[in-house]
């Protein structure tokens, strides 16, 4: 059982940061919507917006090492290009992309669209997150101030969700090779 | 003496964190647009040989987030804003910014 460097690293950007993001994005939402709501019937208590205080922190750590993984570490290998003659384009994942009308659109669009849209979550985030700390339960008192924050939130789920979308079928299609194996298990272990 | 609780703290730094990513936001989606359209600009976007152009922009736009941040944050902080109109202001450009990465739309520039 083994796996290469820059598979790994390709799951760490999409699995780990990319992955978790998405995940605690619906958890942001839901306590923005109910608990910070000028309805909401019981105050956060202290522990509560300590709790949500290091969630957001935590995001914004996982949107920013997400996009800096993505853009510094894996898409340089999905975007070297092979030396002139080369016929198999296995381990040169953009022109592997390139080289069929059926495949092309994942990176012309799918990539094009990812590499960008992306960056709008760690913004939006950060956003999220100083106002908070800036805030905390007084965003109650600030119901406008509250419903943009959310609305940063609910696009920075879009956002992510549309580069965790493509990543995935871009790794399906032509998936990122090379650099070295890492054994996890051998035969003797097993 | 009052009632801590019963202050309200003023919205302009909450203000000026929104609509500065929002500006934030459309700088990405310009500069994305920009880069790709206009070879020049293109090319000296890119900040970081592996990465290409996307170093550039997102470097850029990042770092104008940042200043926007900075000049409307010491000029808002401790006052009141009108929080409807920076919201909406805020929300449409992140929209923008949003259309504006999607590559089909280059097509129409």
């Amino acid at each position: 059982m083994e796996i290469s460097v820059r598979a790994l690293w390709t799951r760490i950007h999409g699995m780990g940061f990319g992955g978790l993001y998405l995940l605690a994005c619906s958890g942001a939402i839901v306590e923005l919507w109910r608990r910070y709501s000028p309805s909401a019937q019981a105050e956060p208590r202290p522990g509560d917006e300590r709790f949500f205080r290091v969630y957001l922190l935590v995001m914004t750590l996982l949107a920013w090492f997400a996009v800096l993984s993505g853009a510094y570490v894996v898409y340089p290998w999905y975007r070297a290009l092979p030396p002139a003659g080369t016929t198999n384009l296995a381990s040169y994942p953009q022109q592997l992309l390139m080289s069929s009308a059926a495949t092309i659109g994942w990176h012309s669009l799918g990539m094009e669209w990812k590499e960008r849209v992306a960056w709008l979550a760690p913004i939006s985030i950060t956003m999220a997150a100083v106002v908070f700390f800036q805030y905390g339960r007084d965003l109650r008192k600030h119901p406008q101030l509250r419903d943009v924050v959310l609305g940063f939130v609910c696009v920075s789920l879009v956002a992510a969700g549309v580069a965790g979308f493509f990543g995935a079928e871009i790794d399906g299609h032509a998936p990122v090779k090379g650099g070295g194996m890492i054994h996890l298990m051998t035969e003797a272990q097993r | 003496m009052s009632d801590p609780s019963s202050t309200v703290r003023t919205n302009g730094a909450g203000a000026a964190a929104v609509l500065a990513a929002g500006v934030g936001s459309l700088a990405l989606g310009v500069l994305a647009v920009a880069g790709d359209l206009v070879p020049k600009f293109g090319r000296a976007m890119i900040f970081y040989k592996p990465t290409g152009l996307l170093s550039g922009v997102t470097t850029t736009a990042i770092m104008m987030w940042l200043a926007a941040w900075a000049l409307l944050h010491a000029r808002w902080r401790g006052r009141d804003v009108e929080m409807r109109g920076v919201g909406i202001a805020a929300f449409v450009l992140l929209c923008v910014a949003v259309l504006l990465t999607f590559p089909p739309v280059e097509h129409f520039f």
